[in-house]
This record gives C-alpha cells, sequence and structure tokens, in this order.
C-alpha cells in the first residue's frame, strides 16, 4: 500500500502517462470486438438463412405460371394466396411423404441411438490414448464422399451382390422357415434407406453424445456404487439422465437433416412412396411448379421447428421452476 | 482442541487400542496397492476399533486416500486382506460393503433433490416408503438441512452440499464411515465449526469413523487415534497428543506441527537424565527422556517445539531450571494472539520461538524486537530425542 503512494503523486504532474479515457477508444478495445464477433453469425443467418427463406414464403404465396420466373403473385392486396397450402392437404402425396419421412428419421435416430450410445460410451470410457484414434475412426468416413458411400451400400445390397446372397444363405440356414430363395430383397425399401441414414449420420449422434459423457464426473458413479447400485443401476440412475442433453442434441442432430433427407431415399428408397425430399424435388423439377415446392418447403420447417419450440418452452419452464 | 481430553490412565473400554485382547472392527493385514511400477500402499497393517474416529493424514501422494478407496472397495489392494467386523472384505465389491464413503467433492447427484439424494441408497434397503421416507427426514434434520429438501445441489452453498453428502453416506447405517477430507472444501470459520459436528454426529450415532486429512488441525481435533502416512508407509499411529508431543521419528516431528530439530549426540546417561551435545545451540542441552535412553555416542536429532521454549531480553539466574540459550532476533511475526521469533544463534543456526502475548502492550513494549540479544529457555522434559 505504502508503494502506491508516490505513483499517485507523480502522476499528477505528469499527466501524458496516463491513459486518456476517451470513450471511443474504450468502445472500440472492448465493446467493437465483442459486438463484432457476436454479430458475424447473425449476419450470416440473416443473408442466408433469413432472406431465401423469405423469398422461399413468398415464392409460395404466388401462383404458378409459364414464364420466367415461373411464379405470379396477385397485383392487389394481399397479393397473396394461401391455396398451395391447402392444396396439400388434397393430394394424398404431400402427407404421405411427410409421414415417411418423420416415420424414416425417428426409427433412424432410435437406431442411430441405440448404436452411438454404448460407442459414445465406450469411447468415452477408453484410455485418453486411445480416446483419440476411436474418435478419428468415428469421423474418418467424412473423408471419402458421401456419395461414393451410398453407393457402396447400394453395391452391397443388391440381389446379386456376395453380401446379398451371403447374408441369405447363413439366414436361410438358421431359420429356413423364414427366409427362401437365394435372395433378400434390401434394396428400394424403408430398411435400406433407415440403414443408409443411421449409417450416414451415426457420427452426429455419437460426437454429442460422446462430448456429453466425456465431462459427467465419474465420482458421481463411484457415490451411486457405493450406496449400494450395481453397475446397470448406476447407469440407468446416473449416467442415462446425466447425459440426457447429448441424447437430445445427438437425436436433433440425426432427425432434422434425416427427415428433409433426399439423396439416399432417392437412390436406395422405394420409389411408389417418397419421402417428402423426393417430392420437393420432384415439385422443382419435374412438376416446376415452384410455389407448390415452395409451400412443402414452408411446411417441412414447420413440421420441424414447432415441435422444436413446443419443447424449448416447457424445458425453459422446467428450468425456470427448478431454480425457484 | 484435542477432544480426548481423559488422562492417559483412564479405563480401557475408552481406548480400547490399549487392551490387548480387544477385538479390533477394521483390520487391515499387510495392505499393499500398486499402481503398475508405483507402490501407493506399502505392506499396510492396522486395527480400528469400534467408535472410533480415526484419522489417515499425510501429504498428497502419501497412500492415504488410496488405502480409504481400498476400504470402500474402489480399488483392489495387489496383496494383503481387509477384515470388517470379522469377515473378509478383500473382494466384496463396493455396492456390498456396509461401508459408505463421503466424497472429497461431496460428489452429489446434480439432477437429484436433496431429499433424493439423502434417499438414493435407501431403495435397495427393504424398506417400506414411509419408513424411507421417515430416515430422510431424520437425517435432514440431524444435519438440518429440512427446509432445504426439495432443493437441487446447485442451490446450495459448500457447507450445505457438505451436510447433504454426509446425510446421504450415514442414510444407510453404515458401520463404517469413510470420509475423504470432509472439510478441504470449507473455508477456515465453517471448518471449525463443521469439525465440532461432525464430532457430535460421530458420538451421537456410534459409527466409526475413518477421516483422510492432509490438514493436521483437523486431524489433531477430531480425532480419536491418528496415523500419520509418508510414501505408502504408516510412520506412527496414536492419539493426538502422542503424535504431537512424543513423536517417534523425524518426520513425524516435522510433519505435525512446527518444531526446531538438531543433529546432536548423545553424551551421557543418568537415569532418565540424558546429556546431549549439539553444536549447533552451542552447548550441551539435558533431556528428560521417557522410555529406553539411548546409549552414550549415539547420533540423535534432538527436537523442541517453538511453543515451548521461552524468550526473555534479560539473562536468567542461575537457578533457572532448564536448558538456556543466547541468541539474536531476526524475524518477528506478530500475528495478535502470538507471537513467532527467528532467533539467530552464535553458530549460525536459527531456532523458531513461539510466546503468547498474554500480556496487553503496544509496538514498543514488546518482550523482544529485532536485533535484540534474547535469551532462550527451555525445560528437559520438552525436548524430544529423535532416533529415527
Amino acid at each position: 500500500m505504502a508503494a502506491l503512494a508516490p505513483t499517485a503523486q507523480a502522476g499528477q504532474g505528469d499527466e501524458s502517462r496516463l491513459p486518456k479515457a476517451h470513450s471511443w477508444r474504450q468502445w472500440l478495445d472492448r465493446e467493437a470486438w465483442r459486438k463484432a464477433i457476436i454479430a458475424i453469425p447473425y449476419l450470416w443467418l440473416l443473408f442466408f438463412f433469413i432472406a431465401p427463406f423469405l423469398i422461399v414464403l413468398a415464392i409460395s404465396a404466388g401462383t404458378s405460371q409459364v414464364g420466367i420466373p415461373p411464379v405470379i403473385w396477385k397485383d392487389t392486396f394481399p397479393f397473396g394466396t394461401f391455396d398451395n397450402y391447402v392444396f396439400l392437404t388434397q393430394d394424398d402425396i404431400y402427407w404421405q411423404g411427410y409421414l415417411n419421412s418423420l416415420r424414416n428419421a425417428a426409427i433412424s435416430t432410435f437406431f442411430a441411438l441405440l448404436i452411438g450410445y454404448p460407442m459414445a460410451l465406450g469411447i468415452a470410457r477408453a484410455s485418453s490414448t486411445w480416446r483419440n484414434v476411436l474418435l478419428l475412426l468415428v469421423i474418418l468416413p467424412f473423408w471419402t464422399s458421401f456419395l461414393l458411400r451410398v453407393y457402396a451400400w447400394i453395391g452391397l445390397l443388391g440381389n446379386t451382390s456376395w453380401f446379398n446372397r451371403g447374408l441369405t444363405s447363413i439366414l436361410a440356414t438358421f431359420f429356413p422357415f423364414w427366409v427362401t430363395g437365394d435372395h433378400i430383397q434390401m434394396m428400394n425399401t424403408n430398411f435400406a434407406v433407415v440403414l443408409g441414414i443411421v449409417y450416414s449420420y451415426l457420427p452426429f449422434m455419437i460426437l454429442p453424445l460422446y462430448a456429453t459423457l466425456e465431462k459427467l464426473d465419474r465420482t458421481l458413479d463411484e457415490a451411486a456404487m457405493d450406496l449400494g447400485s450395481k453397475p446397470w443401476e448406476v447407469f440407468k440412475d446416473i449416467t442415462l439422465p446425466l447425459s440426457l442433453p447429448g441424447i437430445i442434441a445427438g437425436a436433433m442432430l440425426v432427425f432434422i437433416p434425416a427427415t428433409g433427407e433426399y439423396v439416399i431415399p432417392s437412390l436406395m428408397g422405394r420409389g411408389d412412396s417418397p419421402m417428402i425430399g423426393r417430392v420437393l424435388a420432384d415439385e422443382f423439377f419435374q412438376n416446376r411448379d415452384w410455389p407448390v415446392a415452395s409451400a412443402v418447403a414452408v411446411a417441412l420447417l414447420a413440421v420441424l421447428v414447432i415441435p422444436i419450440m413446443i419443447y424449448n418452452f416447457f424445458q425453459a419452464r422446467e428450468a425456470r421452476r427448478g431454480s425457484t | 482442541m484435542d477432544v480426548d481430553t481423559k488422562p492417559h490412565s483412564s479405563d480401557k473400554s475408552d481406548k480400547p487400542w490399549l487392551d490387548p485382547k480387544a477385538k479390533p472392527f477394521i483390520r487391515i493385514d499387510g495392505v499393499t496397492k500398486k499402481f503398475g511400477e508405483f507402490t501407493a500402499v506399502d505392506n499396510v497393517s492396522l486395527d480400528i476399533f469400534k467408535g472410533e474416529l480415526f484419522a489417515l493424514l499425510g501429504g498428497s501422494g502419501c497412500g492415504k486416500t488410496t488405502l480409504l478407496r481400498m476400504l470402500a472397495g474402489f480399488e483392489m489392494p495387489s496383496g494383503g486382506r481387509l477384515f470388517l467386523d470379522g469377515q473378509d472384505m478383500t473382494e466384496i465389491p463396493p455396492y456390498e460393503r456396509p461401508v459408505n464413503m463421503m466424497f472429497q467433492s461431496y460428489a452429489l447427484f446434480p439432477h437429484m433433490t436433496v431429499e433424493k439424494n439423502v434417499g438414493y441408497g435407501l431403495k435397495h434397503e427393504g424398506m417400506t416408503d414411509a419408513q424411507r421416507k421417515d430416515r430422510v427426514k431424520e437425517l435432514l434434520d440431524l444435519v438440518q438441512l429440512t427446509p432445504l429438501a426439495g432443493r437441487k445441489p446447485h442451490q446450495l452453498s459448500g457447507g450445505q452440499r457438505q451436510r447433504v453428502a454426509l446425510a446421504r453416506a450415514l442414510a444407510k447405517r453404515p458401520k463404517v464411515l469413510l470420509l475423504d477430507e470432509p472439510l478441504g472444501a470449507l473455508d477456515k470459520k465453517l471448518r471449525e465449526q463443521t469439525q465440532f459436528e461432525l464430532i457430535n454426529i460421530q458420538y451421537k450415532l456410534g459409527v466409526t469413523f475413518i477421516v483422510v486429512t492432509h490438514d493436521q488441525e483437523e486431524a489433531m481435533t477430531l480425532a480419536t487415534r491418528i496415523a500419520v502416512m509418508d510414501q505408502g508407509v504408516i510412520r506412527q499411529i496414536g492419539t493426538p497428543t502422542e503424535i504431537y508431543e512424543f513423536p517417534r521419528t523425524r518426520f513425524v516431528a516435522d510433519f505435525i506441527g512446527s518444531i526446531n530439530i538438531f543433529d546432536g549426540e548423545v553424551k551421557s546417561v543418568d537415569k532418565n537424565r540424558v546429556t546431549v551435545s549439539a553444536p549447533a545451540l552451542g552447548s550441551n542441552v539435558i533431556v528428560d527422556h521417557q522410555g529406553e535412553p539411548p546409549a552414550p555416542g549415539t547420533k540423535v536429532s534432538i527436537a523442541m517445539r517453538p511453543e515451548k521454549i521461552a524468550i526473555e531480553r534479560k539473562e536468567p539466574g542461575a537457578e533457572a531450571a532448564g536448558n538456556t540459550i543466547a541468541g539474536k532476533v531476526i524475524d518477528l511475526g506478530y500475528f495478535g494472539k502470538d507471537s513467532l521469533y527467528r532467533v539467530k544463534l552464535p553458530s549460525g543456526a536459527m531456532v523458531r520461538v513461539n510466546a503468547v502475548n498474554s500480556r496487553r502492550a503496544g509496538e514498543s513494549e514488546r518482550v523482544a524486537v529485532w536485533e535484540d540479544d534474547v535469551w532462550l529457555t527451555f525445560a528437559p522434559s520438552s525436548v524430544i530425542i529423535l532416533t529415527e
């Protein structure tokens, strides 16, 4: 304390050594950077998501025409129409498309969780040297083309492939009452779509699960075990509930893109009962009906976003209740 | 602060470790734990009796926590056996041991309320819901947390969390409660208050407590007996008084409290009166030694606690009993209730002296200040001879 006093006195006679309190300078030093860093992702979302979405929303309120652009709006207020959305309810293909998508995405998410959870847990509990190797193996498939991997599956699942024939003969040996013939129809089924989605999106399930599981405090497991819980009870009571945020994050990362998935169902799925991604693409490129296609896209967004918003609302209310 | 205020000769039921016929409640028999090449616990044998509040004291890495974790069942001994109440526990998994642990980090389940945390261990007991509720309520009353039963751990203060952890560990009425640094995360004021609460709860429930701590004051206050550990080995087991006043090794003397240690050589022995020459002190030191005195010529260490040395500015008369040496005050630390002096002897050796400021005095009236020539006196019975 004594050392501070002389310095303060010296400072009075030598003002140039004190930093000048320019408010713009302080703003530049602290606030500007903070604001810029926060603003960048918001601007990105504004230009590359909100703006295009508003365009799609506008197109969905128009009427298709033969010409460029292939859409026209009314001249009088309210300029738009709701007809395209009404049309979605009138043709079975749309709601069946949504239903197919939601069902396949749900089944895929379930299996991705079933396969991904033990993998994530195994990686999180592995020794630190193994952990990095195993994580690398999880993301390794990303280093080859997604399309190439889908085609590889098409090759494997096809009726004449060694994989299909081999699997069929093994199953026929053990379950002769169930499997007959020399092949099983796997391509162009919902099974193939679910398999393709689970295979492709598995890393998106594993990585957030791993991030959550890796952070869990292992002494909690010991405490539960100390209080009489056998290992599986420890998992049920401690690990599973505490990894719920990871489960939700992983499930969303799989479910949302899987619902709108286009490539996998187009290449591996059933032509007669398409998922909504396929319906959307056909509407744009086959029918060239932009307004209906846009309506399909907007409705898909609503189908995905509204449940998440409801979930978040309840989550926030739960959090508020917990803190009082 | 010593809880055990009764004299040494009290009856054996109070000090079962003095009774050769008493049956130990916990028997640690030649237990060793190796992690690869590293030996964390090295052939430790230890008997702990029912109702004791036993402290394992040592620095970090001394093996005390490993020993505790072996008692809880989280680590399997590499050798040796563990017995609880006559039953071999070595291979029994943690969830089947009648032993509970209070973790250093408390390890409260963050997704459960205080009530659920405390009641967690009870779901495995054959109890009705009503019994379970009663037990949880009783424990929350015991640690005075009943009004906070519905809170989650993150809504509690450090002291409250500590009490939840204690209640949870006691819920199953364990035969033994293991406490890993139970007061380590609390601030000083709270720690003092909590350690007495712990003693009261232990006394009320009669549960055997084993406390691991690196804090010697904590061990002294809490424990009936202390085992001082170092490098996986127990250096000394004894009551707080024995450990502090009669340390057997240089390590224990140095680890517990503050002490002045000098090399010396035994000159002569007359019954219990041992004369030791200590070159650093510049004169012979007379020691009243308890127990078997070392033979003349033995190289020993002599040790004096700083608070057992008196400091004066005037030379004591020839009639003064005990050992007298002269020196000069180099450092003075004033702590309010007491002062610490560092006194330099003519040999260059430093002696720490701790004097209670029993007389109210201004700065100019102090017993001694920097650069003062002073006389240090200490009784022969205050000097400890250490042969190890």
